[in-house]
């Protein structure tokens, strides 16, 4: 008993700490200027505003960024699960030229950081007219290896009595991916488009390089560069990093089984 | 067959989706829009002067932006690399050189000649200068700055001077007195950041250095006139009239308070933090004041700063831009802006508003800004400063180096960032 | 399943197909990545910088300069021993702070471990850059929480992310409680993947659970611990975001990382070849460790 007690309040405490951070956060958000700089600090507003919000979407035009988050993480999310998903049920299912060395190759490169890719894919972007455009965020991330990695593992495991019935009643290759593989994939598909959603939401360094206009950036580069000018205004600053947290938390929130699956998948199929 | 159908629906579904994106990005209307990027608090404010812009100028519309401080130069270039400068921007003066050899922004003199509000003879010429690349004008000034000494005056009557020094002497004589005023105690002279480089080039100015050499194509820190201005910055260090290391200062206008030190190089930027932190009976114990010069025959010189309007040279609207570049240049409009943002006016005469000319602080400002010079006007010369002279500052001031060593290393390594441009030039 | 798969050769149709539907994904990673990369590998020999960005014609190649440059800087060393640092201090301490949760968390004794499990993992999935501005002011020497809880215990006030010595070590406790609980998932799949009966003889054998914990845990976790050490690692190896939203790479050029020096060197001085080669050099250390903790792991095996 005496052991649980202390298990369970360490368990507690430890839990209570991982969180105090986004506890703070919430809680100066909705403080008056000035309110958050204190000493001893404030752990409360005195009153709750939401003058900063405010602020936010009414001076600094934050409503901007979040659409372009939004629809950049969506965008990507469906174009990648697409592509990821065909190149990945056929390297489960089809058996052609290379394609053992094909994959092994594009395995092991996975190791190749994406900062090497940066400097080139910026001036490829720039002659295309692409630099400051959705199109920046997007065409990066059309397809990605460790998204392919995933269905294939996942689509191993599909019969292939299944694909063989739908050939046999005439199915064409296109209907087969359609109609069996999507739908049977839809697990690990959705889990792959947390991954991706999150990915791009969260993404920072290629965002900060390839968009050069306010109106263009994503939240996290918006927020790096409030934080440029507002250093002296923590209320600002929590009250976009609310902003930018709080729905990627929902998403998670909503789906983290899926997710946690993902991490697992990744983890031990090594 | 019908795969492929399928496919390039979806092909011609998710490339529809894209032009969408991009195409609500763009709005249409017959006015003319101008595109116009700010910097910081300037970009922030600005806003508030373009209703009148646009009533005085129907048909013309100003889009304003502001782009944060922080990472200015990186977007702006970008930007440039991208072709989406905007019509009009905010450019720091050091920056002009770049843009200018990226052929990013357009030479104004045609635009000057018929002007009736912009003439060079109503700007102080430092700071025009900086806008002016082989006799060709690349921007107008539109706010400016430079460094003068701010100093507590209390301190300097302690130490037995009734008035700011005159020479390097006096102040070297003053700092070793204020330092055995506070004898036992960890308190300094002055502060010299080794993080700031323009207290050394402004030094080096003033002792008649050629920083660099051969049409800029060469490094000269290791001249004579460099090396004793940049010896008698270092001895600072080594006699402990300034502290050592950035992190021991976080908070500059605190230890101005605290008197850890009693004089610091700044610029206008600065006045209101001073005021905020010298309050209750400090209020009026400090002042500022013109730089003092290396001997009694020699003005002390300080950097041209500040920011001047430039128009892009890819810009379709550039009568507009032009216009509006006009308008902020007006010394009612530049009053306004000083009075939004404190941001010292370009235009002289602009200075003789009560509320610059009746204010305390500013004279020093005004004093000095007869006697501002531009740094060398190259692409490289950010780089210069701030990734190399500053290391090697640092490495001297930790005496890590000599003061000889220092320099003939900062040379070769500038000289390394210059190969470039002697490749450009014999081109 | 190879039986199955050669069944399905029988039908010629398959190989045209799955061209197809390999061709958008291997397009563009082949174009937007393979293609940029040995570009990359190219930029590096060439001294492509501002004015070769206004024209190409401005562009030379300087064999290996750029590399040469490169270790004869000092600041390229500075970064790179702060990256170090970081790397070899934060990563085994991360390793270790998720081994420590998963196993609390796999303890059978606990119930509710969803719960907890949630709340120990929602730093990871948070935006890094909104975190990263949480902390600075949670570190803030004069009014953060940080200063203020130590003052209780008497200590007093720090400038964490302003003092030489603390800056780097302020970044690997958020970077830690940041990314712990991603490992800790993991760790908990692996413990799960543990067959019981293992741990059951142990308990005929009379083991008590720190000998069960290194005679059984230990060993069969091994696996999990090098994929989990090398992801790690990889991921600290591209330290940016912290540092340049908290630091900005100073104090003194304390927290400056490689990534951050390329970014600064490419997108801030556009010396782009120069900037390449520093990706490249990361690029090979990246390697280098992932090798060697895979021979580690062969060899201990």
């Amino acid at each position: 008993m005496f052991k649980k007690v202390i298990l369970y309040s360490f368990l507690i405490l430890t839990g209570l700490m991982t969180l105090a951070p986004f506890i703070w956060m919430l809680s100066a958000s909705f403080m008056y200027d000035g309110h958050a700089s204190t000493y001893p600090p404030r752990f409360f507003p005195d009153e709750i505003t939401f003058y900063q919000f405010d602020n936010l979407f009414s001076r600094l035009n934050v409503a901007r960024n979040f659409l372009n988050s939004l629809v950049l993480s969506i965008v990507v999310t469906v174009i990648s699960l697409f592509f990821n998903s065909m190149a990945g049920y056929a390297f489960a299912k089809y058996r052609f030229a290379g394609r053992e060395k094909l994959f092994k190759l594009l395995l092991s490169s996975m190791i190749i950081p994406a900062q090497v890719t940066m400097l080139p894919l910026f001036l490829m972007l720039k002659e295309m007219g692409f630099i400051n455009t959705y199109m920046a965020i997007i065409i990066p991330g059309l397809a990605n290896i460790f998204g392919i990695f995933l269905i294939r593992q996942y689509a191993m495991s599909i019969p292939d009595s299944l694909i063989e019935s739908a050939r046999m009643d005439g199915a064409t290759d296109f209907q087969i991916y359609r109609l069996i593989i999507l739908p049977l994939c839809v697990p690990i598909l959705v889990t792959l488009a947390i991954f991706t959603f999150m990915g791009t939401w969260n993404d920072f360094l290629w965002p900060l390089i390839s968009l050069t206009d306010n109106s263009m950036y994503t939240l996290p580069v918006a927020l790096a560069n409030l934080m440029g000018e507002h250093t002296k205004d923590p209320e600002l600053m929590m009250a976009g990093s609310v902003i930018t947290i709080i729905p990627i938390l929902i998403v998670f929130l909503v789906l983290q089984k899926y997710y946690i699956k993902g991490i697992m998948l990744g983890g031990v199929k090594e | 067959m019908e795969s492929s159908i399928i496919k390039m629906k979806l092909f011609k579904s998710i490339i529809g989706l894209f032009v969408f994106v991009n195409l609500s990005c763009s709005e249409s209307s017959k006015e003319i829009v101008i595109d116009f990027w700010g910097l910081g608090s300037e970009g922030e404010f600005v806003k508030l002067l373009i209703p009148k812009f646009e009533a005085e100028n129907p048909g013309i519309k100003v889009k304003v932006q502001m782009a944060p401080w922080t990472a200015a130069q990186e977007k702006l270039i970008s930007a440039f690399a991208s072709d989406n400068l905007p019509d009009v921007f905010q450019l720091g003066n050091t920056w002009i050189p770049q843009f200018a050899q990226l052929d990013g922004i357009s030479e104004l003199s045609e635009f000057i000649h018929s002007s009736k509000i912009i003439n060079k003879e109503n700007y102080f010429s430092g700071i025009w200068d900086t806008n002016v690349l082989d006799s060709l004008v690349f921007g107008i000034p539109w706010y400016i700055d430079t460094r003068v000494l701010f100093y507590r005056k209390d301190v300097f009557e302690k130490a037995g001077f009734t008035s700011p020094p005159k020479t390097w002497n006096e102040l070297y004589k003053l700092s070793k007195k204020i330092k055995a005023n506070h004898k036992g105690e960890e308190k300094y002279a002055i502060f010299i950041a080794t993080n700031e480089w323009a207290n050394f080039i402004i030094f080096g100015l003033q002792n008649g250095a050629e920083i660099l050499k051969n049409n800029n194509t060469y490094a000269n820190f290791s001249s004579d006139k460099f090396t004793e201005a940049f010896s008698y910055l270092v001895n600072y260090y080594k006699e402990k009239l300034t502290p050592l290391g950035v992190s021991q200062v976080t908070n500059v206008y605190q230890a101005f308070a605290e008197e850890y030190f009693s004089m610091y190089i700044s610029g206008p930027w600065n006045i209101n933090e001073f005021k905020k932190w010298m309050t209750g009976s400090l209020q009026d114990k400090w002042s500022t004041a013109a730089l003092p010069g290396p001997n009694e025959n020699i003005k002390g010189v300080s950097l041209a700063g500040g920011s001047s309007l430039v128009i892009s040279q890819k810009s379709k609207h550039k009568k507009e831009a032009w216009k509006l570049i006009e308008y902020l240049s007006k010394p009612e409009t530049q009053i306004e802006f000083y009075h939004l943002v404190n941001d010292l006016p370009a235009v002289k005469e602009a200075w003789k508003d009560s509320s610059l000319s009746n204010n305390i602080y500013m004279k020093a400002f005004y004093e000095q800004f007869n006697y501002v010079v531009a740094t060398p006007k190259i692409p490289e010369w950010e780089q210069i400063v701030f990734s190399k002279l500053q290391q090697y500052v640092e490495l001297a001031a930790r005496n890590v180096l000599t003061v000889k060593e220092a320099l003939k290393k900062l040379d070769d390594d500038v000289n390394v960032i210059l190969e470039k441009r002697r490749w450009m030039l014999s081109k | 399943m190879k039986n199955a798969e050669s069944k399905l050769d029988k039908y010629k149709t398959g190989v045209s197909a799955a061209y197809l539907f390999l061709a958008p994904a291997l397009v563009s990673i082949l174009v937007f990545f393979f293609i940029p990369v040995i570009s990359a590998f190219i930029i590096s020999f060439t001294d492509f910088d501002i004015y070769s960005l206004g024209s190409y014609s401005n562009l030379r190649f300087i064999g290996l300069k750029n590399y040469i440059d490169l270790f004869n800087n000092p600041l390229f060393w500075t970064s790179l021993k702060n990256t170090f640092y970081f790397v070899l201090v934060a990563s085994p301490l991360s390793i270790f702070v998720s081994l420590g949760a998963a196993l609390l968390l796999n303890s059978k004794l606990v119930r509710f471990k969803a719960i907890f499990r949630l709340a120990y993992f929602i730093p990871v999935v948070t935006t890094l850059v909104a975190v990263a501005i949480i902390w600075r002011f949670i570190y803030h020497p004069r009014f953060g929480i940080l200063n203020y809880l130590l003052s209780f215990a008497g200590i007093n006030p720090i400038d964490w992310l302003g003092d030489p010595f603390w800056a780097m070590p302020s970044i690997i406790l958020m970077s830690i409680w940041k990314n712990f609980g991603y490992n800790m998932i993991i760790f908990i799949a692996g413990l799960q993947n543990i067959p019981e009966h293992l741990y059951e003889a142990a308990v005929l054998e009379g083991a008590n659970g720190w000998q069960q914990f290194k005679k059984i845990t230990l060993p069969m976790l091994a696996p999990t611990t090098v994929f989990i050490s090398i992801i790690t690692m990889i991921g600290n190896f591209q330290l940016f975001a912290e540092p340049y939203v908290m630091t900005q790479g100073g104090p003194l050029n304390k927290t400056l990382s490689v990534v951050q020096y390329m970014y600064q060197e490419g997108f801030r001085w556009w010396n782009m070849g120069y900037s390449a080669s520093i990706a490249f050099v990361l690029f090979i250390i990246i390697f280098a460790g992932t090798m060697l903790q895979l021979k580690i792991q062969k060899h201990s095996a």
